[in-house]
């Protein structure tokens, strides 16, 4: 307990060292308040989406490439819905989570439990050709062009001298209370005490009973409901196309080995790591894509900490 | 090793009229094919050889097309130049970040997802830069003299497939005299066994950068050869993340870790986004709602990589050769 209390202490610091540096940068505290507050909103977004991949990863030691093509689905489901039915956009979640899960459940069953303890290439491959049909199939069906979702009600709020679109403080905090739920989840119930199991020794686990493939294919669809939930609650925030969930993918990879593969807590810290990272790396870097910065950052943990800040070395 | 080039030179002399035959719009598809020939293999020499997997081979392929791109475009020289200079650019930096990458003990996933991040890194640099024209890209000129130095021809012109089936020939010839090597057969022995390896004196490290490098170079043979052929390349279309996907496709689909998988999966591969173009512009009748839309061709391939990781794990070839033995 007493490393994580000194590393947490090392982070605040580095962290309180970041943001100074990007107020003397930029010469102003609004911009620098801004900065810090559109990126940890954004970051708790990303703490859900990476959620279900460094489930997924953790529990079935899967790369998954087609998690963001999943959270591009959720988006649709929300966008036809608010567009077609005029459903508000929150209430869609009770459409795209278990739409998710139940395709979840029925991709792990059907494709991917049929490469479980194959090579880690033939894997990787078989998300990435589940990823490039989902999102083609959606480009055939839908087209290219972009849609946007507005929320009727969405008024900008003022939050310690920045402002944030209410729109945006309730994907934070929609994407914090499902993050808290799915933590509750694999700490507090049996089902979780059982996906534990499978992860820490899935031989061990089927010894004692446990349905190890039934548990690969829950987590695999709840970390896919993870997808999808966090894919309605960034609709209003984003356009909807059919590529749209990539960069969430790649984002959503960063954050888990940010965080350390299979570790929860790693997942909230490193989604709202990154999302700080994007925003105050477009003050340091001016005219530069604010991706750079995060790719850097996360080049530099793979070469330095592989195991992610959160997790125990191997 | 001399067999399979006999083999080798066999193939290019059966391919070498192709051109003639060919309507021009078949022979397109017949360069594309090379492309993704000349990509596949060197993925192949890397990732199945070497057993490094590679998700960021566009940032090889791109580093050629934008070395052959600006050297063209700013200085008038010969494109053969650039293909060279690109090949000297794209190894040096396979070599560094490969070096990185191995050196701290970067395994399996977390390798791919370093390569996947090195490539990204280049796109967003490219995609800011004005010295290689931010997200425009380059155009190369069209017009100019014309001929072999300069690598430039009418449209459609044999030629071009000609140029395409030489570099391909060397690429592959490369692959073959390095596996035939001691060097090669210690890769191997580095993908099978580590530890193994390192205990039977093999340097580790060394072989691995050497497969990196050399497969870095290959590629950017493809990425100045596709500027050449283009004349134009773009942060996306040299360094994204779809690129690094058509180095890899090929190589699964034919057979990851054989000599001729590769270039069979891009025989079978390139002629598939053209019959999806076709069957888009005019479809059959129980078809007709996919006129004028556009997704299905990766649709095709994603069925075929999804079929092919499930049912053929070794792929086309390498499931075959594996049947007949």
């Amino acid at each position: 307990m007493n490393h994580l209390i000194s590393r947490a202490g090392l982070g605040i610091l580095v962290a309180v060292a970041v943001v100074a540096g990007a107020w003397a940068r930029s010469g102003s505290g609004s911009v620098t308040a801004q900065a810090v507050l559109t990126g940890l909103l954004l970051g708790g977004v990303y703490a859900l989406v990476a959620m279900g991949l460094t489930l997924i990863f953790g529990v079935l030691d899967i790369v998954n490439f087609a998690h963001g093509a999943f959270m591009t689905l959720g988006m649709y489901a929300t966008a036809l819905l608010a567009t077609g039915a005029g459903l508000n956009p929150y209430l869609s979640l009770l459409v795209s989570v278990p739409l998710l899960f139940g395709l979840g459940y029925a991709v792990q069953r059907h494709l991917v439990s049929r490469t479980m303890g194959g090579s880690l290439a033939a894997q990787l491959l078989l998300t990435l050709g589940i990823a490039m049909l989902l999102e083609n199939a959606l480009l055939l069906a839908f087209s290219g062009d972009t849609r946007t979702v507005a929320v009727s009600f969405d008024t900008p709020l003022r939050v310690l001298g920045a402002v944030a679109d209410l729109s945006r403080v309730l994907a934070f905090a929609g994407a914090m209370g499902l993050a808290g739920a799915v933590w509750l989840l694999l700490t507090r119930t049996r089902l979780g005490t059982a996906i534990r199991a499978v992860a820490a020794n899935p031989e061990g686990a089927s010894l004692v009973g446990l349905d190890v493939r039934r548990l690969h294919a829950l987590t695999f669809a709840a970390g896919t409901a993870c997808a999808g939930a966090a894919g309605t609650l960034v609709t209003p925030l984003v356009t909807v196309e059919p590529t749209a969930g990539e960069l969430f993918n790649i984002i959503g990879f960063v954050v888990v080995v940010l965080g350390g593969l299979g570790s929860v807590p790693g997942a909230v810290a490193g989604g709202l790591i990154v999302g700080l990272t994007e925003q105050l790396g477009g003050i340091y870097l001016p005219g530069q894509s604010p991706l750079l910065a995060v790719f850097a950052v996360f080049v530099l943990v793979l070469l330095w900490r592989p195991q992610g800040l959160f997790g125990r070395p191997a | 090793m001399i067999r399979r080039l006999v083999v080798l030179a066999a193939i290019g002399v059966a391919l070498a009229p192709l051109p003639l035959l060919l309507p021009p719009a078949q022979e397109a598809v017949a360069v594309r094919a090379l492309m993704f020939a000349m990509m596949a293999v060197a993925w192949n020499l890397m990732s199945g050889f070497g057993g490094l997997f590679s998700f960021g081979h566009a940032a090889y392929f791109g580093l050629g097309a934008y070395t052959t791109a600006l050297l063209t475009v700013e200085l008038g020289l010969s494109p053969w130049l650039g293909l060279l200079a690109g090949m000297a650019v794209a190894a040096l930096f396979g070599v560094v970040t490969g070096y990185l990458a191995v050196r701290y003990r970067l395994k399996g996933a977390y390798f791919a997802l370093a390569t996947f991040a090195f490539a990204e890194m280049l796109r967003l640099a490219a995609l800011n830069s004005e010295l290689v024209g931010g997200a425009v890209g380059l155009t190369l000129p069209v017009t100019g003299e014309q001929g072999w130095w300069t690598l430039r021809f009418d449209v459609g012109d044999p030629a071009y497939f000609w140029v395409a089936l030489l570099l391909t020939l060397a690429c592959v010839a490369t692959v073959i005299v390095l596996l035939g090597s001691r060097a090669g057969l210690n890769l191997v022995a580095v993908r099978e066994d580590e530890t193994a390896a390192a205990a039977a004196g093999v340097a580790v490290v060394r072989h691995q950068i050497l497969a990196i490098g050399v497969s870095a170079a290959l590629t950017s043979v493809a990425g100045g050869f596709y500027a050449v052929y283009y004349l134009f390349v773009s942060p996306d279309l040299a360094f994204g993340p779809s690129v690094s996907i058509q180095a890899i496709l090929p190589a699964v689909i034919g057979g990851v870790g054989t000599v001729w998988g590769p270039l069979i999966g891009a025989a079978v591969l390139a002629p598939l986004s053209d019959v999806a173009a076709t069957v888009v512009r005019t479809p059959p009748e129980f078809l007709s709602f996919l006129q004028g839309r556009s997704g299905l061709d990766v649709i095709m391939y994603a069925v075929l990589l999804i079929v092919v990781v499930l049912a053929m794990p070794r792929g086309l070839y390498g499931g075959f050769a594996r049947r007949s033995r």
